[in-house]
């Protein structure tokens, strides 16, 4: 990548535009994390003494104390980082570069013919046998659309992030694994072939690891971390066997040519299937789908930027773009997307109750992110493959300002009891409650967010939203997921059965969403009253990106507007623009024909989606009183289906009870204790040993010296031998 | 440059110097030894090292010159030389090398400096001694894989065993002596049944011939047995083989070996040794009895081995108090892809293979030079005496995390390119075995991943380790070659996988024809 050897494919309209520049777009956030991590680096290093086991036990300990390695609480200590001016300037500058150079790309797209694909070849990769691997970037619609938001969010979050972690010691590492994220992330949206998607789709696990496990000195983030990376592996597990069987079927890894040859295979048939289920197992875990999800709420270990970014905007919705990706695979298996559908309804509806019930504001959230991500998949499983990406985008707004605005209050709050040494828990809204007084724009900002998510008319997320309902109803006849059967259940009561449970989360998402509204910002402060005097707004830095999103999240929805609501603005940007790399396949699943619905019924899923969205508010409302609540510390344990709900249905608990236990136990008491060190080195190996010593010590015993018994040996022997020859 | 390394013709005596070499390196260290036995223990120990590592230096400086000089491309073996040796047996000192050669003698001879630097400070007793056995260690090495008579292949086979006899034996840790009498007597029994194959097929060439003759050109070429005799043959080497590899169940030698080798010794076993018997599987096993390779009972019970192999290392890996251990435990799990690679018997699984094995060689490498370097400095391997020492030597913390990401084998790095193509071509013969394996990426990732955590991570609570001090340039210095091969071969592997990619192809029509097709394929020049 650091040579691109620039060979455009043919003669691609985009070739002689600024998009021929697209390398750089992974290259600059990779010149960052190099930049910052050197910074990191220098200021954290000592060089050791040059023999390293002299001297070894007499000066240890005055070295480390003068150097003040502050080992333990090192997050609270607001000692800045000496390079930090440097890195405030680079990490964020690189995005803002990136996001520049994304927006004349997508200009430059504009005015060409984009029927085709993009692809800008950098060298071969891995040259062997039949695998012909380049290393090469493919820009189309689609992968612009994520160029757009990971650079445009990403940039947001970077500035925003300036605020929140420039008093950190790791603050130059802070942003180089950003930056790194960045880079695989642009890596994963640009790969050309599977496998290179797949550097990116690793890559940002590991970004993620790095910063969820960012304050390490903490077992449980460090914890988080590392359950992250494997519950990621888990799905990765699957994203390699459906390469395998791409390889193998197709002859190809390129996405181009797995899209073509991929529907030359027998529709529905076993291969097909086998790929699009093996690829979601993949996304299941990038995404935090059931049986995946496990990870993600606990990635909230990480700094609360790192949140909105890679678990909310960015890298959770890799899997759906992967889906949209392989949108010829899926629609080639109908089986395999009633899955994805009833997954996604399922992880949607699930994640919804349990943050009904979480006191953890950021919880609440991620909570909320995996029910998202469910409608997400919702809309790409059953073939919208554009409303997907739209709630996708939507989603990328309003969540983040979510995460950011959540910041924004842990950061004030996280002030207000360092300044009176209090170790409160800063995160919990039981600790909260009146805010909107002290943070005023935080309040109002994150109510746009909240209803945007809620689905209130003519904020994005109700655009999205509607569309991904309406389209899994328009599908419940005449598609061939209809035609379709999932466990011996016809495809259109599975549909009917993901729409049901899609309307249910929207109600708990308008009734979760008010809560933690509420909780947060209404009602009187259960701060303290020492802290009170010490919550003021954000910065700012901070506040200034949540300004941004919080105009994308309430205008977002101008990107797609239904024919119905053509009054507002432009009628299917998105679909238009889209429509050269998911049309067909979109196509397909429809049985030729655009998903018809009648304009009465497009009215009454609309009308139901609006009644829904208010209700759930309107009950939260009503129901809810933050008046009621007390402190964390003077809150009673939950009981009941709340307990079930606060401890997120013990399925945690119950994966390590199930999994991870039994696989220690029994790799330590039966195959190391029991077969290598028992049975293969002490019954063979030491055991073969003792065995030879055994003849050994036998032999011994029979040279007595005495001749006589010698010569008694000696006649047997000859006596036998006689006999033997004799008797043959 | 290639024009250059004919205009001194190179090729004429590259190998020879390469085994050469070393052997006055120990000779020069034997002298030095005797020059300077007045002189104060402390001094000649800091000449001693100086003066070996130049040697290994050299070695590797002169090694250079074959990746330019080695036509890989070529049917017919480079840069060799035959001369006759014991001519009354028909025993002759030939030896040459192909694309899958290079890469490891490239491999030794660039670790080898490598290992010395990383005994820099901690070999302080007999010195002269433990160089003047890495030198002869080296010998061993090369003549493994340079080899293509089959007793000379034979003799270097053994040699390396009393040198890392010795190694693990004087300069190990407390169970030195178990550890190495059982590498040593485990190896040896192994490949006594290959000598007497090597015997038998010798007798047979040596009939055809009408001369006594070991030449492997000539057995490949000539020599043809009958179903049973050409498996028991195949049995006798492939065991010779998979106790190097090692194979499951024939692994208990290595975590004993690695845990009490000194850190040299371990990244030596790991990095090269190891080695030989994957190399013994692509250079004899398989060319020589392609139709015992071919016949599936035996394809599938060595792929079966290996793939309990790829599983239980990595499980019983999870589990290790000892980080040595658990590295050596992983060894058993990604030596178990290299097998898969091989007996898959696909282009791109065996140059997974080759690349795995080159790979695992730096990561692997890498990681005991790593826990020889905190060992030197806490006087522990065991996991839980550490813990969060990231903030105290936060240049180590790095390091060791980005050489774990390497073995585990994460995009971007070495270890991701060699598994995936192992995965993605045996997927093609073997299905069912390949999605096995896979699930090692899963543990792999909790075994390294789950220790990085205990090492580095977590509250920094043991007073012991707040005093470590951080990496020193030498430690860094030797350490950056090994990250510069992670990284470079991750991106861009093509360099290498194009050194190997003839040879590896030949090898596997060949096999696959089950030497049906034209031996020439393979084999390199007509005697």
């Amino acid at each position: 990548m650091m040579h691109p050897a620039m060979i455009p494919e043919g003669a691609h309209p985009l070739a002689a535009t600024v998009a021929r520049f697209v390398w750089l777009l992974p290259l600059l956030p990779l010149l960052g994390f190099l930049i910052n991590g050197t910074l990191a680096m220098l200021g954290a290093a000592k060089v050791g003494p040059a023999d390293p086991s002299a001297g070894h036990d007499s000066d240890d300990h005055g070295h480390g104390a003068a150097h003040g390695h502050d080992a333990h609480d090192a997050h609270h200590a607001p000692t800045r980082h000496k390079y930090a001016a440097i890195t405030s300037l680079v990490g964020p500058g690189v995005l803002v570069a990136a996001f520049g150079l994304a927006v004349a790309c997508f200009f430059a797209m504009r005015s060409v013919d984009m029927e085709r694909p993009f692809l800008l070849t950098l060298f071969q990769w891995m040259p062997v046998g039949d695998l012909n691997l380049t290393a090469s970037f493919l820009l189309d619609p689609l992968s612009m659309v994520m160029v757009l938001v990971i650079t445009g969010v990403g940039m947001l979050i970077h500035i925003f992030s300036v605020g929140y972690m420039q008093d950190d010691p790791g603050y130059p590492r802070y942003f180089a694994y950003l930056n790194l994220f960045v880079f695989f992330m642009l890596v994963l949206v640009l790969g050309g072939s599977y496998p290179l998607l797949f550097v990116g789709w690793e890559g940002v696990g590991l970004c993620s690891y790095l910063l969820i496990g960012f304050w390490f000195s903490e077992k449980a983030n460090a914890d988080a971390g590392k359950k992250a990376f494997i519950v990621n592996r888990i799905g990765d597990f699957g994203f390699l066997v459906a390469m395998f069987l791409m390889f193998a079927n197709l002859g190809s890894l390129d996405i181009a040519t797995v899209a073509e040859k991929a529907v030359e295979l027998p529709m529905g048939g076993a291969i097909v299937t086998a790929m699009a289920l093996f690829l979601f197992l993949g996304c299941t875990g990038k995404s935090a789908q059931i049986p995946l999800y496990v990870r993600l709420p606990d990635a909230m270990a990480g700094p609360t930027p790192v949140s909105a970014l890679i678990h909310a905007a960015t890298m959770v919705t890799a899997g759906v773009y992967l889906v949209a990706r392989s949108s010829a695979i899926f629609s080639m298996a109908p089986m395999a997307q009633l899955v994805v559908a009833l997954v996604g309804a399922l992880t949607a509806f699930f994640a919804a109750t349990i943050g009904l019930k979480q006191w953890d504001i950021k919880k609440v959230l991620a909570y909320s992110t995996v029910s998202q991500l469910g409608y997400m998949f919702i809309g790409v499983g059953v073939g919208a493959y554009v409303a997907g990406v739209f709630h996708l985008v939507t989603h990328a707004f309003f969540k983040a300002l979510l995460f950011l605005g959540s910041g924004s209050v842990i950061y004030v709050m996280h002030a207000a009891y360092h300044a009176t040494h209090n170790h409160d828990d800063a995160q919990d809204m039981r600790n909260m409650g009146g805010l909107k007084t002290y943070m005023p724009v935080t309040f109002y900002l994150m109510w746009i967010a909240t209803l945007a998510i809620a689905g209130i008319p003519l904020f994005s997320g109700f655009f999205s939203k509607d569309e991904i309902l309406g389209s899994v109803f328009a599908r419940i006849s005449h598609s061939t997921l209809a035609e379709a059967t999932l466990f011996g259940v016809p495809g259109g009561t599975i549909l009917l059965i993901v729409y049901v449970l899609g309307l249910a989360s929207a109600l708990m998402t308008a009734i979760y969403m008010t809560r933690m509204m509420l909780y947060t910002f209404h009602g009187p402060n259960r701060t303290g009253e020492a802290e009170r005097s010490h919550l003021t707004e954000a910065p700012w830095i901070m506040t200034g990106p949540l300004v941004v999103l919080a105009a994308l999240a309430a205008f977002g929805g101008w990107l797609n507007v239904p024919e119905l609501l053509s009054a507002v603005g432009p009628v299917g940007s998105l679909d238009h623009w889209l429509e050269p790399v998911v049309g067909e396949a979109a196509l397909r699943t429809t049985l030729g024909a655009a998903p018809h619905v009648t304009h009465q019924t497009e009215l009454m899923l609309v009308g139901t989606a609006i009644a829904i969205a208010v209700a759930g508010i309107a009950f939260a409302l009503l129901r809810l009183k933050p008046a009621a609540l007390v402190p964390k510390k003077d809150s009673p344990a939950a009981t009941g289906i709340s307990r079930v709900l606060e401890n997120k249905y013990f399925v945690d608990e119950g994966y390590d009870a199930a999994i991870v236990q039994p696989t220690l136990a029994v790799s330590r008491a039966v195959l190391w204790k029991g077969l290598d060190a028992g049975i293969i080195d002490g019954l063979f190996v030491n055991g073969s040993a003792l065995l030879a010593r055994a003849f050994g010590w036998m032999g011994s015993q029979l040279q007595t010296g005495q001749v006589g018994t010698y010569a008694w040996v000696l006649l047997i022997g000859v006596i036998t031998l006689l006999g033997a020859f004799t008797f043959r | 440059m290639t024009a250059f390394l004919s205009s001194i013709n190179y090729n004429a005596w590259i190998v020879p110097v390469l085994l050469l070499l070393p052997a006055f390196g120990a000779v020069g260290l034997w002298a030095h030894a005797l020059l300077t036995a007045n002189d104060p223990a402390d001094k000649r120990w800091r000449e001693v090292r100086v003066l070996a590592f130049a040697f290994f230096l050299g070695e590797a400086l002169l090694s250079l010159g074959l990746w330019w000089s080695i036509d890989t491309a070529a049917i017919g073996w480079q840069a060799m030389v035959d001369l006759s040796w014991i001519p009354q047996w028909g025993i002759r000192f030939t030896v040459g090398l192909d694309g899958i050669s290079l890469t490891l003698v490239l491999l030794t001879t660039l670790m080898m400096p490598l290992a010395v630097l990383g005994s820099w400070t901690s070999i302080r007793t007999k010195p002269h001694a433990y160089y003047a056995l890495l030198l002869l260690l080296t010998i061993g090495m090369l003549g493994v894989f340079v080899s293509l008579d089959l007793v000379l292949f034979y003799v270097m086979w053994e040699i390396m065993l009393v040198p890392m006899y010795l190694v693990i034996g004087v300069w190990g840790g407390e169970r030195r002596l178990y550890a190495a009498i059982k590498f040593f007597i485990y190896t040896m029994i192994g490949s006594l049944l290959m000598l007497v194959a090597i015997l038998y097929l010798g007798s047979e060439a040596s009939r055809i011939a009408g001369a006594p003759t070991f030449s492997y050109d000539f057995i490949l070429n000539n020599v043809r047995l009958d179903p049973t005799t050409t498996l028991w043959l195949f049995g006798a080497f492939a065991l010779a083989f998979a106790v190097k590899v090692p194979m499951f169940p024939f692994h208990t030698w290595l975590p004993d070996a690695h845990v009490e080798a000194p850190t040299a010794g371990s990244v030596i076993l790991a990095a090269i040794m190891l080695k030989m018997g994957t190399f013994g599987f692509v250079r004899f096993a398989l060319p020589l009895f392609p139709s015992a390779a071919m016949n599936p009972a035996v394809r599938s019970f060595i792929i079966a081995l290996a793939v309990i192999g790829i599983i239980y290392g990595a499980l019983v890996a999870l589990v290790q108090p000892d980080f040595k251990k658990l590295v050596a435990y992983s060894s058993v799990s990604h030596l178990g892809f290299v097998m898969l690679g091989i007996f898959a018997l696909t282009t791109e699984s065996m140059q997974g293979a080759l690349m795995v094995n080159i790979n695992h060689g730096v990561s692997t490498g890498a990681l005991f030079l790593l826990i020889g370097m905190i060992y030197e400095r806490r006087h522990t391997r065991m996991i839980a005496d550490y813990g969060g020492i990231a903030k105290v030597v936060p240049i180590f913390a790095t390091i060791l995390t980005i050489v774990s990401l390497s073995s585990i084998g994460v995009p971007g790095t070495n270890g991701f390119i060699g598994e995936f193509l192992v995965l993605v071509g045996a997927y093609k013969t073997q299905p069912l075995a390949t999605v096995i394996s896979a699930t090692a990426v899963i543990f792999a990732a909790a075994y390294l991943l789950w220790a990085l955590q205990r090492i580095i991570y977590n509250k920094l609570d043991k007073p012991a380790n707040e005093g470590l001090k951080d990496l020193n340039w030498r430690e860094i210095g030797l350490l950056v070659p090994l990250l510069i091969a992670i990284v470079w071969l991750g991106v861009y592997p093509k360099p290498l996988l194009d050194k190997t990619e003839p040879a590896a192809r030949r090898l596997v029509e060949y096999v696959q024809t089950g030497g049906v097709k034209a031996a020439v394929n393979i084999t390199h020049t007509a005697r």
